[in-house]
């Protein structure tokens, strides 16, 4: 990854600049610190010059700059909550921007150096670096007025993005801003005792909604640019092809077609409309070479990987000797779980904007992994990294696909960019076809196990296998979760479980296969979740226990059992059902967060009904607590289309399915009633974007098994097989 | 090509277009209003939601000369007390989290409540059925058409 | 699941309105129809092809209770849609929101045609055979109060029904030719519609 060590002489820091001044001139808390190039006087820490994350305009309006990206998950509230708690901010009166490109200033701190929006982790990165930069532009507001005034700085207090001395005399930020800029940027200022917090733990409106609710947002699909043209490809139809040959005389005769053109990726159109491109792709005729491409099908897949899970694997969890253990167990337990290809299918189909005049280039993109998309850029323009610039914009949607390690469509824009020589820009559109077809999915996963109880119903063995492809393999992050062959994504929930499991074995056995795979949100979890809790939920059937009971017994850690507790007592567990009804249980830690769920379901001529949900979550401080219910809620109904009948299938290596009619997310109909309790904690916060989605099918599922006996071991659920 | 007379939120707009054009590709790149959104394009997702003549259209699948001469409301030009109180709703209650689907979703609950100013539960599933929201809002969704129809007094 | 119970519950609705109009059937003019034997052989022929026709996707989906069926192989349309008081759907789903009257669309795929609609609940032909079908089809109270020459003049010239022989790209048209179609028709009306045996 590229790293930016002379990011404030870079080109994206002048524009950066430049296009704040237009704005908020002088009174901007960047002007002189802009002028002091204040990241290169204070090396990247958490807490850089305050200007780098606010600016404050002339009626007083402040903008926080967020470096991460906003998707859905409510991340620029959650970031201006904590700058404006210990700001002492007017929230009324809060903006945001995104960030530029430039990871030595906007460095994600968990997972660095890189500039990326993931792993349920912003809030963590921003819990102590938003607050100081917060509490350090407050404390540079006081000591000015209090220079201003010749008034002792005790007699000086902050409220609504005001200084206001015990004489009743105040003076706004905006007005205290020059003399403010010319003082020096405090390193310790003392962060608000939590008992006088304001803004952390009560629910401040989104800043997003007025935006989102009138038609307004900028989304990377609204960017316009002079003479901008619009480009569709057509994909090879097997993943690993390649073009062969290619007819473009039916699309170049097509009004408002401009030029077509061939890249790695495929055939390009390029017209002067959406539609004009979508119709020139559609009437392109191309050849593929098909040699080296895949053409099993996930059945051939599924039977492969069974195959392989008769070979040695590889250890990612050795604790005790489940080998040993199991031949005496009282009783075992042996199941396969088999869970399918999904694809992510954001409401906003992938699409971006690429500006380029052979020397230096613009990108218009709801970016999540600017570090990655500028190193593609840089690479496949042929030009140097500082010459590049992103505009991160609102994002609809991503659960993980616009934070592709290998950006796979912003290569594809570029390559396009590249081939047309500047003639000009390019918005690149994918359609909801391409998106389905596109691969990148959550990959096929298997799961083998054998557990066997002894007398007392205790677990004396546990032997696990998972075969699938890895994630982070040969991508840029691979040295962080890549150890010995063991991709820890594969595993993460299973091999770290908080289940105290004494003979414990884990193996993993790494696929191969021309699909392009990818995280989906709550990676790994999305599969081991449900394979953890369906089976401790059944070994507590076979023990005679209580599920609740059962999983309470085997987690030392208290915060663990809370969430469990607390999730039985609200949602009435033990109560009795009724007839064609189902309850069930489940409890994930993902993502530093613990989430429980208990599901209710009934059932009715071979098929299920969720009915309601009731979940307890535990993510530490919850800043928002609004936005962290509507995380889990949104989780929910995300994640309930894996259960109903979401699955990318390949025949012949070809997917059948194309849009929403055959990969059909959930409806408004089948969204259950959703209830959400959080536990009340002073621990730092932990992620809520992702951590939603693991317990919602085995709570389903355990429900579902507890209403007729059957164990929902395939995804998606079906009670007929 | 064929000249087009479009009446979209109280303006008269011509264009030069192909009257298969679908509206939704007219709205977004010839007229630069992007507030209707692209999701599926086949009538599948909603998020493409505009009004013509008062009901509730697909504008991807609702092309250029089906549109021609009629009323056509979009996103950017709602007014009104229904209007008024659904994306008060929206934002009282922050349904919203990426947004993009939810112009079409605000476009359809106006239209139900335009003609059901109380809605049940199944009426309202019934109605926003066509919109898809991928982040999974419905329960929202669903609270802010309510809360909307207390509103618009169409709980008493 | 209450869609599916609603869909079931205007089912049974459906087979005792088709029970009831058989029982009055009884001493209507169709007794004179019942009573006469020996049905012409051609017609019947005759009728049996219509019936492939008319029991095709093309017609069939949208002939139904509740909720129309959609492609080929009629499956429940998707977005869920419902009859609605006027068989254009509900509040925000109707049919007009992507059925253009225009003609089908090329881009969404998306067929159209005027008046685009479910076709009465009375003139549902869900689940039924060929024999209640031909029966449904004669009795004014179950075909829209349509006359042998009303009826001909429907599926002749209607514009919707029209449809069914150019759906457009990836719809399968109805298995006759119109011109044949029509020729069946008349051959069927002349000999006085007759219905085959269960």
């Amino acid at each position: 990854m590229t790293r930016h060590t002379d990011a404030p002489e870079s080109l994206s820091r002048r524009r950066f600049l430049k296009a704040a001044a237009s704005t908020v001139f002088i009174l901007g808390f960047y002007v002189p610190l802009g002028r002091r190039t204040a990241s290169a006087q204070t090396p990247p820490s958490e807490t850089p010059a305050p200007n780098l994350f606010l600016k404050i305009d002339s009626d007083n309006i402040i903008t926080v700059i967020s470096k991460y990206f906003e998707m859905g998950q409510g991340v620029v509230t959650g970031v201006a909550t904590l700058l404006a708690e210990e700001l002492e901010a007017d929230w009324s009166k809060l903006r945001f921007e995104f960030a530029p490109n430039d990871v030595a200033t906007y460095n994600n701190l968990v997972f660095g150096p890189v500039m990326v929006t993931g792993g349920s982790a912003s809030m963590a990165g921003s819990w102590m670096q938003m607050r100081k930069v917060g509490a350090a532009a407050r404390t540079m507001m006081i000591e000015a007025a209090a220079k201003k005034w010749k008034v002792p700085e005790a007699e000086l207090r902050a409220e609504n993005s005001t200084v206001v001395h015990t004489s009743g005399k105040s003076a706004t930020y905006a007005e205290l801003a020059a003399d403010a800029m010319q003082l020096p940027v405090p390193q310790d200022a003392p962060l608000k005792d939590p008992a006088d917090w304001k803004l952390i733990g009560k629910n401040v409106p989104r800043l997003d909604s007025a935006e989102k609710t009138d038609g307004k947002a900028l989304f990377a699909m609204d960017v316009k640019r002079p003479g901008m043209l619009t480009a569709a490809i057509a994909h090879p139809p097997l993943f690993g092809a390649k073009v062969k040959s290619f007819d473009a005389t039916a699309s170049e005769a097509i009004p408002g077609v401009e030029e077509v053109v061939q890249i790695p990726a495929g055939v390009a159109v390029l017209a002067k409309d959406s539609w004009s491109a979508l119709r020139g792709r559609d009437a392109l005729k191309v050849e593929w070479d098909t040699s080296g491409a895949e053409t099993r099908s996930d059945e051939q897949i599924f039977a492969e990987y069974r195959q392989q899970a008769q070979g040695e694997g590889l250890v990612a969890t050795k604790r005790g000797d489940a080998g040993k253990a199991l031949p005496s167990a009282a009783q075992k337990l042996t199941a396969e779980f088999t869970f399918p290809f999904l694809a992510h299918t954001p409401m906003e189909p992938l699409n971006c904007i690429l500006d380029f005049d052979g020397d230096k280039a613009e990108m218009w993109s709801g970016c999540q992994l600017q570090s990655i998309d500028e190193h593609v850029l840089s690479e496949v323009l042929g030009i140097e990294s500082k010459r590049i610039r992103i505009h991160t914009l609102l994002g609809g949607g991503s659960f993980g696909r616009r934070g592709n390690p290998l950006g796979d469509w912003v290569a594809e824009l570029a390559q396009i960019g590249k081939a047309m020589k500047s003639r000009a820009p390019v918005h690149l559109l994918w359609s909801r076809e391409d998106d389905i077809r596109g691969g990148y999915y959550r990959p096929i996963v298997l799961h083998q196990l054998e557990a066997g109880l002894d007398d007392s119903g205790n677990i004396a063995g546990w032997q696990h296998k998972v075969v699938t492809q890895s994630l982070f393999t040969g991508t840029p992050f691979a040295a962080l979760m890549v150890k010995d062959g063991v991709d820890h994504s594969s595993v993460e929930g299973l091999a770290d479980t908080p289940y105290q499991i004494d003979n414990f074995n884990v193996r993993v056995y790494n696929a191969e296969s021309p699909v392009p795979v990818l995280w989906w949100r709550s990676v790994g979890h999305t599969h081991t979740a449900h394979v953890m809790e369906t089976v401790i939920d059944e070994l507590a059937r076979m023990a005679g226990r209580d599920p609740l009971q059962y999983r309470l017994e085997l987690l030392p850690e208290a915060r663990d059992r809370e969430v469990l507790q607390l999730v039985a007592g609200k949602s009435g567990w033990g109560g009795s059902t009724g007839e064609n009804r189902g309850r069930g249980i489940a409890f994930h830690k993902s993502f530093g967060t613990r989430v429980a769920m208990v599901a209710d379901v009934s059932i009715d001529e071979g098929d299920f009904t969720v009915d309601k949900i009731t979940a307890a979550v535990d993510c530490g401080v919850a800043i928002n607590p609004d936005v962290v219910t509507a995380q889990i809620e949104g989780a929910i109904g995300f994640a309930l289309s894996t259960l109903l009948r979401n699955r990318i299938t390949l025949k012949d290596g070809r997917v059948q399915q194309s849009n929403f009619h055959n990969y059909e997310p959930t409806r408004i109909r089948e969204m259950p009633a959703v209830e959400v309790h959080i536990v009340q904690s002073a621990e730092p916060p932990s992620g809520i974007g992702e951590p939603g989605v693991p317990p919602l099918a085995p709570a389903v599922g355990n429900a579902i098994a507890a209403a007729t006996g059957k164990r929902m071991y395939a995804m998606p659920f079906s009670l007929k097989a | 090509m064929a000249r087009i007379e479009l009446k979209i939120n109280g303006q008269d707009r011509q264009l030069d277009a192909d009257p298969q054009m679908p509206l939704l590709w007219a709205l977004r790149d010839l007229l630069d209003m992007t507030g209707t959104k692209y999701g599926c394009g086949r009538a599948l997702c909603g998020a493409c939601t505009v009004h013509i003549d008062g009901e509730a259209a697909r504008s991807c699948s609702i092309m250029l000369g089906e549109a021609q001469g009629r009323e056509i409301t979009t996103i950017e030009g709602v007014s009104g007390p229904v209007a008024d109180a659904v994306v008060g709703a929206w934002r009282e209650l922050d349904v919203v989290q990426c947004g993009y689907c939810q112009s079409g979703q605000i476009m359809s609950a106006i239209t139900l409540l335009s003609k059901n100013r109380k809605p049940s539960d199944e009426d309202i599933d019934a109605s926003m059925e066509g919109n898809i929201c991928r982040c999974g809002t419905y329960q929202r969704i669903r609270a802010a058409i309510l809360e909307s129809a207390k509103k618009i007094g169409g709980d008493q | 699941m209450g869609m599916r119970r609603t869909v079931a519950l205007l089912r049974s609705t459906v087979t005792s309105i088709a029970l009831l109009s058989a029982l009055a059937a009884c001493d209507g003019r169709e007794k004179k129809s019942m009573a006469r034997p020996e049905a012409d052989p051609g017609a019947l022929r005759a009728w049996e092809q219509i019936a492939t026709v008319l029991q095709h996707p093309r017609c069939l989906n949208c002939h139904q209770v509740d909720t129309p069926l959609q492609g080929d192989d009629g499956h429940p349309h998707n977005p869920r849609v419902t009859r609605g008081p006027d068989n254009l759907g509900v509040a925000a789903m109707r049919c007009t929101n992507c059925h253009n009257q225009k003609g089908n669309n090329p881009s969404s795929g998306v067929p159209g045609a005027p008046h685009w609609s479910l076709a009465p609940l009375s003139m549902s032909w869900a689940d039924l055979s060929s024999a209640a079908l031909c029966e449904s089809l004669k009795d004014p109270k179950r075909n829209g109060g349509r006359s042998a020459e009303d009826l001909k003049k429907h599926m002749g010239e209607d514009k919707l029904v029209l449809w069914g022989w150019e759906p457009g790209a990836g719809r399968e048209p109805v298995p006759v030719d119109h011109a044949s179609f029509l020729q069946l028709l008349t051959t069927w009306v002349a000999a006085g519609m007759p219905c085959p045996k269960e």
